[in-house]
């Protein structure tokens, strides 16, 4: 039997901003907008990432935060990167005029979903927000693809200035979008998810947790006895809000329970 | 009208299936949503006295409906889990505590405390393949099987599992030893120490580099070591590795077990696994004139080739 692990190769890899990186991997794969996969870095690490380009080739787009992706941002063209997967419940691409929210790396997982959406027609706007200017993830990706481009900085370095909630929050008020997809930090997540519910507009939302088997056998990324990594990690708002522990509390790798 | 349910050391269990220890069990709602889904009772994560990380990852390999796993014993520490164990008796069905530890004192302090958190049984880990210190590396002679047993026995007024290692040359040896020493019941069996390579990266997988191996592939093993122990103990026997569905959970009952845990099955066929094998097993035995699961335990043992 042959475990499940691809040994792609590496065809590229792209500075995105001063701190996130694409790879792009000589391999093909069909997933859902919002499905991951586990990566491993031989000798290094094995981390779940979305993916951000789906198709003859793969990409994922990474921020570096600890070791495994430090030992991911050093690989070069040739180099080889397992893969197993795609894994987990994507975004469901529907709705006539989406808004989608997107903090930090978040447009990694949203950007191959605004391109399912585009396909489909719909109208889409997209708030953007980071924490500077130079930090605005795949800003032409999506306005290539057709859609209308919001930014949000934290310092007001471009865009408007504020949290990208700042901005999603009123343009719901307006009751112009039918359904809001959304992929960043949990306060914001929960934030927009307050305010869709009280306006009854539909949601899907990437969560994120402390992940290990990828295959939902661990328990490692329970959140209210459902597993992000194969329950999620796109829940609707229904879900979402039946969850006790989303924008609360999550596990550490010992599966202590701490606060968000 | 078969009538699946078992009695086990004084447990009263609906039916004979049972979740296997650190297979979504670390957590107080999934061990919940588990028995919900049909488990008669579930037995939790090994649990340890500190908090633990477990190993790096990879800590899984997919081989088919096979997994090869180092996950490391990963757990929250005994002090909290208490509130994960409150949660998971909800749903009202027996929840056996697992336990690991260094040592028979470690060990014999950690069935103590896992009962005082409100365990109906315990599960003592002496068999797993990959925790360096712990688990089969305390569970691998007669002589260790026993002294632990012995100690953690002598604290405890539940009933107290071991859990036993087939990577060793006589499982029998280990289930005589679990007997003298006081347990109460015998589980068999634990993973399959294993490794798997990645010709392309020239190196093991598994960040631990060695791991366990689970599922199907294991269960002719399981199978084996079930009836070599029934044939050598009094005390009842509870088979678990590879099983997917009834004829696998019938196969074990007939080897000499008295119910059984389902672990790696729960990945492929989700926690419904446990009442598909239970109406399975009904149907089974509705056709071939068993009333209760008892009539089957060891039956296999009664046939002469
Ligand atoms: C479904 C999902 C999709 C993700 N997609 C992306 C993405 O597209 N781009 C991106 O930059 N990041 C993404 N992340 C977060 C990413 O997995 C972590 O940043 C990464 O694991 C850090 O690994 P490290 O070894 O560099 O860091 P360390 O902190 O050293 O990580 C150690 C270990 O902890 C685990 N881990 C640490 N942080 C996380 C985390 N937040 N979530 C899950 N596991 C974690 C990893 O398994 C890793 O083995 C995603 C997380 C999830 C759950
Ligand atoms: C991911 C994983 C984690 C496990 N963790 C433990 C554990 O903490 N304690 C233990 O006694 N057994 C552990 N096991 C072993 C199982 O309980 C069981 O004995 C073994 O997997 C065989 O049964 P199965 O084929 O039904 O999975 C683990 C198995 C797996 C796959």
């Amino acid at each position: 039997m042959k475990s499940s692990i691809r040994m792609l190769k590496v065809s590229e890899h792209i500075d995105e901003t001063p701190n996130v990186r694409t790879i792009v991997l000589d391999g093909s794969i069909e997933a859902e907008p919002g499905q991951f996969v586990m990566v491993w870095v031989p000798g290094a690490d094995e981390f779940p990432m979305s993916i951000s380009y789906i198709g003859d080739q793969m990409g994922i787009t990474y921020q570096i935060v600890g070791d495994g992706t430090k030992a991911l941002s050093i690989k070069h063209v040739g180099d080889l990167v397992g893969i197993r997967g795609p894994y987990g419940k994507g975004y469901t691409p529907i709705g006539r005029k989406p808004l989608v929210v997107a903090g930090g790396t978040g447009m990694a997982a949203l950007s191959p979903l605004i391109e399912r959406l585009k396909l489909n027609q719909s109208e889409v706007r997209v708030v953007i927000g980071a924490r500077t200017a130079r930090e605005i993830l795949f800003r032409d990706r999506a306005m290539k693809a057709g859609a209308e481009v919001v930014i949000t900085t934290d310092d007001g370095s471009e865009g408007e200035k504020g949290f990208a909630t700042d901005i999603a929050v009123p343009i719901l008020q307006t009751r112009e979008h039918d359904i809001v997809y959304c992929c960043g930090p949990e306060r914001m997540m929960t934030k927009l998810a307050d305010k869709c519910s009280e306006l009854s507009i539909p949601m899907q939302a990437s969560v994120e947790r402390l992940m290990k088997c990828g295959i939902g056998i661990c328990d490692s990324c329970a959140i209210d006895g459902l597993h992000v990594c194969r329950d999620g990690p796109v829940f609707s708002i229904d879900v979402l809000k039946g969850f006790s522990e989303f924008g609360r509390t999550k596990l550490d790798a010992t599966g202590r329970r701490i606060d968000i | 009208m078969a009538d699946l349910s078992v009695d086990i050391c004084g447990l009263s269990l609906k039916n004979p299936t049972m979740l296997a220890s650190g297979v979504l069990d670390e957590t107080g709602k999934t061990m919940a949503s588990i028995a919900r889904a049909g488990a008669g009772a579930v037995v939790t994560k090994s649990i340890g006295r500190e908090p633990r990380q477990g190993h790096g990852s990879p800590c899984i390999v997919e081989l088919g409906d096979s997994l090869v796993n180092a996950m490391g014993l990963p757990n929250p520490g005994i002090d909290v889990f208490g509130r994960e164990l409150e949660e998971a008796k909800k749903a009202g069905v027996p929840i056996i505590g697992s336990v690991f530890g260094g040592g028979e004192a470690e060990i014999a302090e950690m069935a103590r405390l896992m009962a005082d958190a409100g365990a109906d049984a315990i599960e003592l880990n002496l068999s797993c393949p990959h925790a360096k210190g712990f688990g089969a590396e305390v569970g691998s002679t007669p002589e260790r099987v026993e002294s632990i047993c012995r100690a953690a026995r002598s604290g405890l007024d539940i009933p107290m599992f071991a859990k036993l290692t087939p990577n060793t040359s006589s499982i029998v040896d280990l289930a005589k030893a679990a007997e003298r020493g006081g347990a109460d019941a015998i589980v068999a069996i634990n993973t399959l120490k294993g490794m798997v390579i990645s010709p392309e990266a020239r190196m093991p997988v598994l960040a631990n580099r060695f791991g366990g191996l689970s599922g199907p592939s294991i269960r002719p093993i399981g199978v084996r070591c079930v009836y070599e122990i029934r044939g050598a103990v009094k005390i009842p026997i509870i088979g678990v590795g590879g099983i997917e569905s009834g004829n696998d959970a019938l196969e074990y009952i007939m080897a000499g077990a008295s119910s059984v845990q389902i672990g790696t099955a729960v990945w492929k066929h989700g926690p419904e696994v446990f009442s598909k094998v239970c109406e399975d097993i009904s149907e089974f035995m509705n056709r071939n004139g068993f009333d209760r699961i008892f009539e089957m335990v060891g039956v296999a043992h009664e046939v002469k080739h």
